[in-house]
């Protein structure tokens, strides 16, 4: 009797607490239904960079670093440190690749990267867990730190190196990338063929095989990495009950300071790496303003990955892809995906209307879904300017319509004392 | 006895600023040491009286700084991270010169309009982040820093659509405001023909409105209550949602305002070369100045000061003059450590303070065991 009713409040609590994580079926199945949606979109509109490996691997080269500082985002807030200073540790991270990347070599560059991310990682761990200061306060501080310091330090180190100059290093050595020959040959001409939804796999697949870089690879298995490590060991276990509970964990023996300051750490180095990765294998240089805000919308892509590894890896796809298609096809591809949103902004509206009864909700959705339709086929193309906006617009979309869904660590942002919580 | 209380106060609010610049003073010649930078060099560059020309520079950027950093401290007053101000600021000036520009109203009354447009522009943005927050529960903090691009690419979109460029030159511009709707400045410092913007009066009576609201209203009761505890202000009475959607739109509105000085007293143009980044820098102003009208300005001139006398390392001693932002980001992060610290050592002054008055107290009971 007892056990049952303890039964039931488990069940109750983890109910509450974690919606059931997506299994590997159901991660498939989304998976397949969007590169439908592409297929759909591409034959339909006629813009088939929507889905050439072309984009694909320039929107996997754009993930990366949002993803990486995205995961570093998530090592932080999960132990309860709000880490706007993301940016600030990327723009270090590229000016660390810059400079032991030029001296050392592209290896010394990546862990350069590392460790200037850490650095920043370090002031803003003394500031927010040492000191109890703001924690967006602190990343604000140091996003001007990093912008001022990398540019000063740039301006140190490269001024008259061979090739390099103020505001930018000499050219950088690539880092080995990787590709599997026949594989990628073959399914290059299976993409050539343009046959609905197959070719589109092709191309996806393609893009995953073909001059994937060392330090993809390494991202990648950073995020296995940290879900196991978060999810799976001790450590995590209490790293995360710092995030959701410093008090309780402190109770339980836990030194709260210790496993914040290796969160910020970790989140600095990560960020740093995402850094690296724009400096010696997107550019092979280090240039001033490489980052353009990616650390934000990292942040962004945490966010809309729930504070999950799998769903932030969702996240800075989304990002890269957009951003990617908007790049290389300008505008007649985002032109094309106008389509998508306006099909999509009518599916919610009248989602909202017949399953919620939300009538309002739902016909302003529906109505704006004509607008954008409307403007898709009395337009040719999408201004270039506008293009720019893409992943903005589509965090921005992606936020309003799914920010009820979210639950960030309990503790997030809050400050905490030891020995104070009464 | 209250007297000597207040004077502590002031002493221990003195003590934070000043130990901040003295780290970032430290921390500063540490970074320059380690590159091997002439330190005594820059610090002589830096700390020498600024020529009359630049004290002009100085208070005009500081005029403007002001205004943003108010903006930016409406929302810190109601715990609202307006990290925006940055598009607010720009897609509103864009806005007001587009208007101004055509010169339909004469004089004065352009100006008077101009502002106002600027303020519903400045307003409505922001509100946009405002809605979003307490509608779909979208931090404000991740929405504005996505306005702020979106507004880059829109105000760049409609700039090359209603642009009047002039021939021969790259610079895209909106048309020049007409002479008589320019602001003429003030000439306060003697020595130089460069004259002080006339909307450092705007600035002023910003800072001023911004004291009287928060201070002497209901309303800027609720919104510091509000700020300080959401929880208390929701058992009086406060509808916390509209609270954080109006002072949302409030700082939306002052941001609108901060690029009218240099609309209507410099540039009389919107142009791509409009000066960027004042949003971030009110960001840190409004720290400096611990959201404190007064305080803000001395946080605005400093920054300015800092701005304009780092402009000449590179020539004079062949420093990259990006070390400034170095030297803000430590007095930033050194000031709020400073307070935290501070307010840290008061609360523990004052601890001892009444235990000992308990304890002085004759004929009362020994506190057993009462630590907490």
């Amino acid at each position: 009797m007892s056990t049952a009713g303890l039964m039931e409040g488990a069940k109750a609590v983890t109910g509450a607490v974690r919606k059931p994580s997506l299994s590997p079926a159901r991660i498939a199945l989304i998976a397949v239904t969007a590169v439908f949606l592409i297929a759909v979109l591409r034959v339909v509109t006629g813009a088939n960079d929507l889905a050439s490996s072309g984009a694909l691997a320039a929107a996997i080269g754009l993930a990366v670093p949002i993803g990486m500082a995205g995961l570093g985002g998530l090592w932080s807030e999960r132990a309860g440190v709000v880490n706007i200073g993301l940016e600030g540790m990327m723009i270090l991270g590229t000016w660390g690749a810059g400079f032991f990347g030029w001296h050392y070599g592209p290896w010394a560059g990546l862990l350069g990267a590392m460790f200037c991310g850490m650095v920043g990682g370090a002031i803003h761990a003394l500031a927010t867990v040492v000191f109890g200061v703001d924690h967006i306060v602190s990343g604000v501080a140091i996003n001007i730190i990093g912008y001022g310091a990398a540019k000063y330090l740039a301006a140190r180190t490269f001024t008259g190196s061979p090739g390099g100059g103020p505001t930018q290093s000499p050219q950088l050595q690539n880092l080995p990338s990787l590709s599997i020959p026949g594989v990628s040959s073959g399914l290059g001409s299976l993409e050539k063929q343009e046959i609905f939804f197959v070719s589109d796999l092709a191309a996806i697949l393609r893009a995953m095989v073909t001059n994937l870089s060392i330090v993809t690879l390494i991202a990648l298995g950073m995020v296995a990495l940290t879900w196991w490590v978060l999810w799976h060991t001790t450590f995590g276990l209490r790293l995360r009950s710092c995030g959701e509970s410093p008090v309780a964990a402190e109770s339980l023996g836990v030194n709260v300071y210790k496993y914040k300051f290796v969160a910020v750490l970790v989140s600095g180095s990560l960020a740093g790496l995402g850094g690296g990765y724009l400096a010696l294998v997107a550019a092979n240089i280090y240039r001033d303003g490489q980052t353009g805000g990616r650390g934000y919308i990292g942040l962004a892509a945490m966010i809309f990955g729930n504070w999950r590894p799998g769903g932030l890896v969702g996240g800075a796809a989304l990002f890269g892809y957009t951003d990617a298609v908007q790049l290389r096809g300008g505008g007649s591809t985002v032109h094309a995906m106008l389509l998508l949103l306006a099909v999509l902004m009518v599916g919610i509206g009248l989602w909202q209307v017949l399953r919620k009864h939300r009538v309002i909700k739902g016909v302003i959705a529906i109505s704006a879904g004509v607008l954008v339709a409307v403007w898709y086929f009395i337009s040719e193309t999408v201004p270039g300017e506008l293009t720019g906006m893409t992943p903005y617009v589509a965090t921005l979309l992606v936020l309003a319509f799914a920010s009820q869904r979210l639950r960030m660590p309990a503790a997030d942002g809050l400050p905490y004392r030891k020995g104070e919580g009464h | 006895m209250k007297a000597t209380l207040d004077l502590r106060k002031v002493g221990l609010g003195l003590v934070a600023p000043v130990l901040a610049l003295l780290v970032a003073f430290v921390v500063t010649s540490a970074v320059l040491l380690l590159a091997g930078d002439p330190v005594v060099e820059v610090w002589t560059q830096l700390l020498t009286a600024p020529r009359p020309r630049l004290v002009v520079a100085i208070i005009n950027g500081a005029s403007v700084y002001y205004l943003s950093a108010v903006a930016v401290a409406i929302g810190f007053r109601m715990n609202l991270f307006n990290i925006g101000v940055d598009g607010q600021y720009r897609i509103a000036a864009f806005a007001a010169a587009v208007f101004a520009g055509q010169g339909w109203l004469p004089g004065p009354l352009n100006i008077v309009v101009s502002l106002l447009i600027a303020v519903v522009v400045g307003a409505a943005w922001a509100g946009i982040a405002g809605w979003l927050k307490v509608t779909r529960g979208v931090s404000e903090v991740i929405s504005t820093i996505m306005l702020n691009a979106i507004a880059t690419g829109l105000v760049s979109f409609l700039l090359f659509r209603v642009a009047d460029s002039t021939a021969g030159s790259n610079v895209t511009n909106t048309k020049t405001i007409p002479t008589s709707s320019q602001v003429p400045g003030f000439a306060l410092v003697p020595g130089t023909p460069n004259k002080v913007y006339g909307f450092i009066l705007l600035a002023a009576l910003v800072g001023v409105a911004y004291w009287v609201v928060l201070n002497k209203t209901r309303f800027g009761y609720d919104l510091r209550a509000t700020g300080r505890s959401e929880t208390a202000a929701v058992a009086s009475g406060v509808n916390a949602k509209r609270m954080a959607l109006t002072a949302m739109v409030l700082s939306g509105a002052a941001a609108g305002l901060v690029g009218m000085p240099l609309l209507f007293g410099q540039d009389y143009s919107y142009g791509t070369t409009f000066q960027p980044g004042l949003g971030f820098a009110g960001i840190a102003i409004a720290l400096l100045g611990r959201n404190h009208p007064v305080g803000i300005a001395f946080g605005a001139l400093l920054w300015s000061y800092l701005e304009q006398q780092s402009n000449g390392l590179q020539i004079t001693v062949g420093v990259s003059s990006e070390l400034v932002f170095i030297i803000q980001g430590v007095i930033v992060l050194a000031v709020v450590i400073a307070y935290e610290v501070v307010r840290r050592a008061g609360l523990r002054m004052e601890q001892r303070k009444v235990a000992s008055q308990i304890s002085d107290e004759p004929g009362s009971p020994t506190p057993e065991g009462a630590t907490a």
